[in-house]
């Protein structure tokens, strides 16, 4: 048996905690076995952070996200919430902590029902944002404000007429519709080219700032994590070995793991060296 | 999936010019929409006709001629005039049954395919239970045991006996879009159960539904003269598979009297034909890799700009060749 290197916990954080899973594991019964995407992790997400979770492609990040969401059930261990236990809410429960925990996703095109305009994907979050109905046109152009965008330029649109860049930031503004404590971006600027993915590391940087937001970034990329992030965990094959603040983390690794991935980081002075 | 990033805003600037060119219908299309139309007018045509289905204007199995397009049946009826009421009939009962058996088997494969787990298993299987059982003879035992057979009842019979097919094509669809990110965005916004069925998956699957429907239009329309052949139709009515029955009983097939039975089978092959040939060619538009002609288009296409690249590289040859002519072969060697 391989012997599981051990969680490197570098320091920890005073800010209280808002969103933590503890023992969160996730098993797929595939033929012949299982396979174990995401395996006893425990993290805490302090309030008005950004924790950045950085692995590997198959390492378990975008998983681990989507059971956070609650939109995949945990194998075993919990996910709380402000304390309490969200791990198996349902019907009106769990659509409250929709209200409160949000995400944008990857692909700016598959996110988007292709049927429909932005306006109208932005007034089903009217049920959840729970505002009377009056405030709902003030509430969609405060929400496009954030991502910097008119909703008289955008509402009437369908998906297919905008840019990907476009696209993640409508999927930005409605994620703040229900005005969320939890923004959770699960590679949500790796389908993006660098210029657009610096304006949306912006937009989520600032809403952090602005509205005090809880930002989990999940990236492959530990440029973007160490541009944007407060705090960093590593993850690798479906097991977090390292976490810390930024600076422990990227510029003084403990983990072997966390050594590798930055070694592959480009180096734009040594581009050319083999 | 990958999707470009490039802005396409500019797509409402330049108004398109036709937008049915962009569906490409094929000649396959245009041929099963003339066969339908075609039949659907046969049976309007009923109402502007002056004789009567009912009307008795000749004796029995009188030949085509003077005033009698078609002749006359058994009981000396216009058979032109049965045959527009039973097309009627016919494609009444296709389309009921149609839309009967596409709601139930939409709303099955719907909620099995996005649900999925053991809610699936169940529903499926249940729906291979019914899909096992031969459907002609459970349509002989209800519209047996119906105290009174009409046009209606046997419409829903025949739409509550061939949903199965359209709930495993719908399923196996519906399935697929579920794990879709759009859906976990729908999810997210608050949408509920029938909210995301009907806005996020059923769109996504439309185009299969239209094509299941069409078939089960045609199926209907089989089945519905295959029983009232067997003289389990609805009573009172005139249907393209009653008249077929009574030219059998009153031996017009051994008679010699075609005009009785070859105008209703003409017109049932007709409009089953019509409606998989609009079948088959909804899949050309609605899949673009099914789409005939357009290789050909292509190709030509092809052979147009190669013969503009060969004139081009006649061109650039000459001109570096320049006045001396000197063999460019040699220059480069």
């Amino acid at each position: 048996m391989i012997e599981t290197p051990e969680m490197i916990t570098r320091s920890r954080t005073e800010r209280e905690v808002l969103l933590s899973c503890a023992n969160v594991t996730k098993e797929f019964s595939v033929a012949g076995g299982t396979v174990v995407a995401v395996d006893d992790v425990s993290l805490e997400f302090p309030e008005a952070s950004v924790l950045a979770v950085v692995g590997e492609s198959g390492s378990g990040k975008s998983t681990l996200a989507r059971m956070l969401l609650r939109l995949m059930p945990v194998t075993s261990g919990t996910i709380a919430f402000r304390g309490q236990d969200v791990t198996s809410l349902s019907g009106k429960g769990l659509r409250d902590y929709w209200s409160e925990v949000q995400a944008v996703f990857q692909d700016p095109f598959a996110s988007f029902n292709q049927f429909f305009t932005v306006g109208s994907l932005l007034r089903r979050s009217l049920a959840l944002a729970r505002i009377p109905s009056d405030e709902a046109d003030a509430l969609i152009e405060e929400c496009l404000g954030y991502v910097d965008m008119r909703p008289r330029d955008v509402l009437h649109k369908f998906p297919h007429q905008m840019s990907g860049g476009q696209r993640q930031r409508i999927m930005i503004a409605r994620a703040l519709m229900m005005r969320p404590k939890v923004l959770l971006a699960d590679e949500a600027t790796s389908m993006l080219d660098a210029t657009l993915r610096v304006n949306v590391l912006n937009v989520l940087h600032d809403l952090r700032s602005e509205l005090g937001l809880t930002v989990l970034f999940i990236t492959h990329d530990i440029g973007q994590a160490c541009y944007l992030a407060d705090r960093v965990a590593v993850m690798e094959r479906g097991r977090v070995v390292e976490r810390g603040s930024t600076e422990e983390v990227i510029f003084a690794p403990q983990a072997e793991y966390t050594r590798r991935l930055l070694s592959d980081v480009p180096d734009l002075r040594g581009s050319l060296r083999t | 999936m990958s999707t470009p990033n490039a802005p396409v805003a500019d797509e409402k600037a330049v108004p398109r010019g036709n937008p049915f060119r962009s569906l490409n219908f094929s000649g396959r299309f245009w041929i099963a929409l003339v066969l339908v139309v075609g039949v659907i007018l046969l049976g309007l045509a009923g109402y502007v006709y002056p004789t009567g289905p009912g009307e008795k204007v000749a004796s029995l199995y009188d030949p085509p001629g003077a005033g009698l397009p078609l002749g006359s049946d058994n009981f000396g009826h216009d058979v032109l005039a049965v045959l527009m009421a039973g097309t009627r009939t016919s494609l009444i009962i296709g389309l009921v049954a149609g839309i009967v058996a596409t709601v139930i088997g939409v709303i099955v494969g719907l909620v099995a395919g996005y649900i999925g787990g053991w809610f699936e298993e169940l529903l499926m299987g249940a729906t291979n239970v019914v899909l096992a059982i031969p459907s002609i003879i459970v349509l002989i035992l209800i519209s047996i045991s119906l105290p009174q057979s009409s046009v209606w009842s046997l419409a829903v019979v025949i739409g509550i006996t061939s949903w199965p097919w359209t709930a495993r094509a719908v399923r196996a669809q519906a399935s697929s879009v579920a794990t879709r990110e759009h859906i976990d965005v729908a999810r997210l916004s608050g949408a509920r159960l029938p909210g995301i069925l009907l806005r996020d998956v059923l769109p996504y699957i439309l185009s299969y539904t239209v094509m299941a429907f069409v078939l089960q239009v045609a199926g209907a329309i089989l089945a519905e003269s295959a029983l009232s052949m067997l003289g389990l139709g609805p009573s009172g009515a005139n249907s393209l598979g009653i008249q077929l029955h009574w030219a059998l009983a009153f031996q017009a097939v051994g008679g010699g009297a075609w005009w009785a039975f070859l105008p209703p089978t003409i017109v049932l092959t007709l409009v089953s034909f019509g409606f998989l040939l609009l079948q088959s060619s909804l899949d050309e538009v609605f899949n673009p890799r099914l789409r005939r002609g357009k290789r050909k288009q292509m190709k030509q296409a092809a052979a147009r700009r190669a013969e503009e690249a060969r004139l081009l590289a006649e061109q650039t040859a000459r001109t570096v060749q320049g006045p001396a002519g000197a063999p460019r072969g040699k220059e480069l060697a």
